[in-house]
């Protein structure tokens, strides 16, 4: 947690440990007003109960605060959202392909991969589709994931600043291989990158262009 | 077993000595008794529910180690896929409202029968054969269907896999559940006795009610849905096969209009139990009636507002996103009102902690984090992250055997005596209940902690770094089936060995209790008339027990 590896990893685990407290919070409350009135009003203690109808008051309270706490989480959630669905205007436009049961990446130059190479810092822009059935292109570290779909085109991005590689996985249930769906998305400093993207751009005979300049304003 | 347990029983076996114009088996399966039929529910959902727990453990088995523990991938996606559509078609589904819907709602309104008996007859005669069609598929040649209990399509019309008698299977059963609902719709309105009005109903007929209004209205949907993806796999017609020129997006939006308010099907006569069960063992008026069953409602009409939030990750607009998002955190509320009552039903309670209160104790726990992890999912970003992977897994299993799996466990220690006229040993039920509460916790907590991790759900197969957490769930998986086969044991032994149960065991003042037990043929000898609410305990304040 929090190894702000995406530009979104540390907002939606700091959303999602806040939903955690306030959760835990609540169900201490609970576990421990249970507990409480089990032994306080046990037959054996209290032979004699006391018939409460209910409290006008009190109900408001208990629809109120949740509705108040609700809303908070609303927004975090719906804050978070946005910024994924946002895509920066340099981000660089990668084709994603999905088929059962691998993934291929394009370069703007036609350059087909198998991994995802990428520089670090570099917004790109997945544009994911699939070839046969419905997959879902998830990254758990960048906490991203979105469905590839046939006949369809979605979009997610990311940006990465650690020269590293993470897992991508296939998290829509594809048939037989579903599970070993897995390919990496490995982020290079930008030199290195460069230098890996003429070499392999030269080997597949397609026309080097730095990557970031190569970007279309969109 | 139902019939021999009765023999022994001194005092008459009520209804057991009434087969109506058939004897023997026949006197179950052509009877249109509701007690009769409650029970056959019963005995054909156990066998149900028993041969999907098997799966599941066998399932947690193969996640003991990566790689192959003891199937192959083509079983263990079939596993899930039956696991699923069992569980779901034809365990909690019907489990609460056919089994002992059927057995109480006549008896807890004053009513003789249901209102159409035949009908609910025939319901019970379409769940069997959805349930042995369904059964049935697994043997076909091309082996039983991979395609999870959701049926997404392309995948679905694509696999070689015997889909299609399961979408029949799960289209059979979708009749029964809407005639179900029909006819409890049907006798809530017209059958409840003289003074019976509606806010002296029983709890647990509320939200039978509320649930019979999503079955009848949203099964359909469901059904005309299978019926397409069936016709799409026979025709090639083109409506959701992108190949054919169709929408896989727009599958997955008919599919969770019924699918979600489903959930709530399942999980609403659960929260009808524990309304129900509370007062009694409590010995005290329950808290926030008037809440509690407009909290039902509630949830029932909101419910069938949210199905978009499975589907966050499948590329919706940013508008779709917000509102659903926005109702999702709505719909929590009518739950976190129901909870906050429930624990305000304990105070100045006199409480008798026997196993129905304590399954109910679990339940109140587990559903609330169910419901916490639901808002959790609920968050948009953080359900980006944590969409089809082991978290919602844990989520739905807090909610749906964490809640309803413990009422219905909460609901036949209770009512047990009610229809078997035999008491069990409480002994052996609180061990079960300390094994399975035990156990539940240990197998699917680990199930949050996996999915926040990033492992995704449906996988034959996971990362190394995972196994620590499924080991503990596995072993988790072996205390919960342990303690699952004291309860139904004890239940089984204490059918013909138990003692002779009182017509009202609990001190429960619900009209059941006002019957013998086992209850007679027709239930009410007079139609009663009633004077108060369902929870009337005044008798047992201060003021009146200071008689000598
Ligand atoms: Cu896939």
């Amino acid at each position: 947690m929090f190894t702000g590896s995406s530009p979104f990893a540390d907002y939606v685990d700091a959303t999602f440990l806040l939903i955690v407290g306030i959760s835990s919070l609540v169900l201490l409350g609970l576990v421990v007003a249970m507990i409480y009135f089990l032994f306080r009003y046990s037959r054996k203690r209290n032979p004699h109960p006391t018939n409460i109808e209910g409290n006008v008051p009190l109900e408001v309270a208990w629809t109120v605060i949740p509705l108040v706490l609700f809303m908070g989480m609303f927004y975090m959630g719906w804050e978070g959202y946005s910024r994924m669905s946002e895509v920066p205007d340099n981000a660089v436009p990668i084709h994603v392909t999905a088929r059962m049961w691998t993934w291929t990446f394009e370069y703007p130059n036609g350059l087909q991969t198998d991994t995802l190479f990428v520089p670090v810092q570099q917004p790109i822009k997945l544009s994911l589709t699939s070839m046969d059935v419905n997959h879902s292109m998830y990254i758990p570290a960048f906490r991203i994931k979105k469905d590839v779909i046939p006949n369809r085109t979605n979009v997610m991005w990311f940006s990465t600043p650690e020269p590293r590689s993470y897992d991508i996985a296939c998290a829509e249930y594809c048939g037989l291989r579903h599970a070993y769906m897995y390919t990496k998305v490995v982020a290079m400093t930008p030199e290195a990158f460069d230098q890996w993207y003429r070499a392999r751009s030269a080997k597949a005979s397609k026309d080097y262009a730095p990557l970031r300049s190569a970007a279309p304003a969109r | 077993m139902t019939q021999a347990a009765a023999h022994t029983l001194p005092g008459g076996r009520g209804f057991y000595d009434e087969p109506g114009r058939h004897t023997g088996i026949r006197g179950w399966i052509f009877s249109t008794d509701h007690k009769r039929i409650g029970l056959l529910y019963l005995g054909s959902m156990s066998v149900f529910f028993l041969t999907a727990l098997t799966l599941g453990v066998l399932m947690r088995l193969e996640m003991l180690s990566p790689g192959k523990t003891i199937v192959e991938p083509q079983t263990y996606n079939t596993f899930f896929t039956l696991h699923g559509i069992m569980m779901i078609f034809l365990f909690i589904i019907p489990g609460l409202p056919a089994v002992f819907g059927n057995f109480l709602l006549p008896i807890m309104i004053g009513a003789k029968d249901v209102f159409f008996p035949r009908l609910n007859l025939l319901s019970w005669w379409l769940f069997m054969i959805g349930g042995l069609l369904a059964l049935a598929s697994v043997f076909f040649p091309g082996g039983a269907a991979d395609t999870g209990w959701t049926f997404y399509v392309p995948y679905s019309v694509r696999t070689s896999t015997n889909v299609l008698p399961a979408l029949i299977a799960a289209f059979i059963l979708g009749f029964s559940s809407i005639l179900t609902g029909l006819n409890f719709v049907t006798t809530i309105h017209r059958m409840r006795a003289p003074g019976m009005d509606w806010f002296r109903m029983p709890l647990f007929v509320w939200s039978l009610y509320a649930t019979a209004w999503i079955q009848i209205l949203a099964t359909p949907i469901v059904g005309i849905t299978l019926l397409l993806v069936a016709v799409e796999r026979m025709f090639g017609v083109g409506i959701f096969d992108p190949a054919l020129g169709g929408d896989p997006v727009l599958f997955q939006h008919l599919f969770w209009i019924y699918s979600h308010p489903a959930v709530y099907i399942m999980v609403l006569p659960g929260l009808g139990v524990v309304s129900e069960i509370l007062p009694v063992f409590a010995r005290r008026t329950i808290f926030g009636y008037k809440f509690i069953a407009y909290s039902s409602l509630a949830i029932a009409f909101l419910g069938s507002l949210v199905w978009a939030h499975h589907m966050f990750t499948v590329g919706m607009s940013n508008t779709g996103m917000f509102v659903f998002s926005l109702l999702t955190f709505l719909v929590s509320i009518p739950s976190a009102i129901k909870v906050f009552n429930w624990i305000a039903t304990l105070y100045k309670g006199s409480i008798a902690l026997e196993p129905p209160l304590l399954f109910i104790l679990s339940f109140i726990i587990q559903f609330s984090i169910g419901g916490f992890t639901g808002l959790m999912l609920g968050a948009l970003a953080v359900n980006i992250h944590v969409q089809d992977t082991y978290f919602v897994v844990g989520h739905f299993h807090y909610v749906m055997f964490g809640g309803t799996g413990f009422g219905l466990f909460a609901a036949m220690h209770y009512w047990f005596p009610k229809m078997f006229g035999r008491m069990y040993k409480k002994g052996p039920a609180v061990v079960a209940w300390a094994l399975t509460t035990l156990g539940f916790n240990m197998l699917y907590f680990p199930f949050l902690i996996l999915g926040y991790m990033g492992m995704p759900r449906r996988y034959y197969d996971y990362l190394p770094e995972y196994q620590s957490v499924h080991v503990v769930a596995t072993v988790g998986s072996w205390v919960l089936a342990l303690g699952v086969i004291i309860l139904i044991v004890n239940l089984l032994v204490s059918l013909r060995r138990g003692a002779i149960a009182p017509a009202n065991p609990w001190g429960g003042k619900t009209l059941e209790w006002t019957v013998p037990s086992p209850p007679p043929m027709e239930n009410f000898d007079t139609i009663p008339t009633v004077t108060t609410g369902p929870y009337d305990y005044s008798e047992y304040e201060q003021r009146s027990a200071e008689h000598p």
